[in-house]
């Protein structure tokens, strides 16, 4: 019954040959993109710092890499890494790193790695930025430390900032990573790839786009949840009454100092 | 803008007309170029090869010009039937499944699939037995490919598929193969430059003789009878023989 309907949509043959094949795809497409946006997370959060550093070798090296990332393609990139550093076979044994740099899985994950980095490096400096100097300097006349100060002040504020872009770059990322399927790798493209050269039946293509419309979809609504989370205090006059009477006693009571 | 846009539309659909209307005076033929020595760029960035020669001495058996564009493997097909040009020459196997698509020639040579190895590589000859767990490379879309997910891989290789077989050479030559799979003219001339240093050829893959022939689309039966007959005139008259003895120490028709 299901099928019949689904009939209707789509190749069943087709369905039937490469279904299974399609939903790896997807899924080595989203660990792919997963994992190499968070390590690019982590690296371009170091990187943004580096650059807002009062230490100028820290800057310069965090700007050259940007500089380098951002204006070179992420294929070139990509090419660079599995064939470039690829063929440094004898060195790579030497320093016991051949067995990574020998799956096109480890390459593509470091290239994507190193490249969203650059980008999540600017995102994140453009949010520390936005924070108010002020916010800072409060926060250090309450004696707080310079670490906590980021943690507890500066990092949650900048996020607000930065959260939407950071969710335009995981898009792009999702999209940038079919050319994954340039190094051997069987992602969603990759796969569709293969199933097109066994059917020239352009039907794949649209599940493939398909399906990476759903990947973004799932993003989009992922990234509404975390707004939501993140920016809660700014809204709690509307939505969450009882707290906003609470928040409305204190501001009461401290604007009347008197009362 | 408008006028512009206007302009630049009916001028594609004079171009478009013309190209479909024409063929027979003048036909655009598509290669690869990344399949040496068959199709390849020279240094001054043109198509050559024993393709692009036997394409030539075609179009001027049939006395047509030709024009020879270079089109990435993975969409000659679908950029044939899209009328982007009105044949493929370019070292295409005859399969059943192409056929349901395009409409072939006559084969213009016969070639084997062969495997190349490491000079130093355990594997001792082309059954699926030998290769069962290794990793094979081939180029994407091809016969080899094919073979090598199908046969290979279902008995137990790790299949690997490359957009073009310089670079399932290149990764042969890296050590991230252990084979690659291709057609044994193209791996003989690539372990005669190139691939000297590393690699060998192990054997031809039993049973895989296969033909190369010509791509057109389904609708152009005289193109198809003017093709084949000039095939049989270059043939006849030494031209072929001309253009093989320039790339191989052997007859490959």
């Amino acid at each position: 019954m299901l099928r019949d309907l689904l009939g209707l949509v789509i190749n069943l043959d087709l369905l039937d040959r490469y279904g299974w094949r399609f939903l790896d795809g997807v899924v080595v497409t989203a660990q792919l993109v997963t994992i190499s946006f968070i390590l690019g997370g982590v690296l371009g959060l170091l990187l943004g710092l580096a650059r807002l550093s009062e230490n100028l070798a820290l800057r310069w090296f965090s700007g050259a890499y940007i500089y380098f990332f951002r204006g070179s393609p992420l294929l070139a990139q990509l090419f660079l890494l599995y064939y470039g550093l690829g063929s440094l076979r004898g060195f790579w044994t030497d320093v016991g790193l051949w067995w990574f740099f020998r799956e096109a899985w480890y390459c593509a994950l470091l290239a994507f790695t190193l490249n969203t980095a650059a980008y999540q490096a600017e995102i994140f400096r453009g949010g520390i930025q936005a924070v108010p100097r002020g916010q800072r300097e409060a926060a250090a006349a309450l004696g707080m430390h310079n670490a906590i100060i980021f943690a507890k002040v500066v990092f949650p504020q900048a996020m607000i900032v930065a959260l939407r872009p950071l969710g335009n770059e995981l898009i792009l990322m999702v999209k940038a990573s079919a050319i994954a399927s340039l190094v051997t790798i069987y992602d969603l493209m990759g796969v569709t790839k293969l199933a097109f050269s066994r059917s020239y039946n352009f039907e794949l293509y649209l599940w493939a786009a398909v399906l990476y419309l759903i990947i973004v979809e799932c993003i989009r609504r992922l990234w509404a949840v975390l707004e939501r989370r993140l920016t809660r205090h700014l809204k709690m006059g509307e939505s969450q009454p009882v707290q906003a009477g609470w928040l409305s006693r204190m501001t009461k009571s401290a604007l009347k100092p008197n009362a | 803008m408008y006028k512009t846009l206007l302009a630049a539309g009916i001028c594609i659909l004079g171009m478009t007309s013309l190209a479909s209307a024409q063929m027979k005076k003048e036909i655009v033929i598509a290669s690869e170029g990344a399949y040496p020595p068959f199709n390849f760029m020279d240094s001054n960035n043109k198509l050559q090869g024993f393709d692009i020669d036997i394409a030539n001495a075609l179009c001027e058996k049939m006395q047509v010009k030709c024009t020879i564009v270079a089109q990435d493997w993975d969409g000659i097909i679908p950029a044939l039937l899209a009328k982007k040009f009105d044949a493929i020459v370019a070292s295409m196997t005859i399969t059943d499944e192409r056929k349901q698509q395009v409409e072939f020639t006559d084969r213009y040579y016969r070639t084997p699939l062969s495997l190349a190895v490491p000079k130093d590589s355990p594997i001792k000859d082309t059954s699926v037995a030998s290769l069962k767990g290794k990793t094979v490379g081939a180029q994407s879309s091809t016969t080899q490919s094919i073979y090598a997910e199908d046969t290979y891989g279902k008995g137990g290789a790790d299949a690997k598929l490359y957009p073009t077989q310089d670079e399932a050479n290149a990764d042969l030559a890296n050590g991230r193969l252990d084979a690659a799979v291709a057609d044994k003219f193209v791996l003989v001339e690539w372990l005669k430059n190139s691939g000297k240093d590393c690699c060998k050829l192990l054997g031809d893959i039993e049973g895989t003789m296969s033909e190369a022939g010509i791509a057109i689309r389904k609708e152009d039966k005289e193109l198809k009878a003017a093709l084949n007959k000039a095939i049989k005139d270059i043939v006849a008259d030494g031209t072929y023989k001309k253009i093989q003895d320039k790339y191989f120490a052997f007859d490959i028709y």
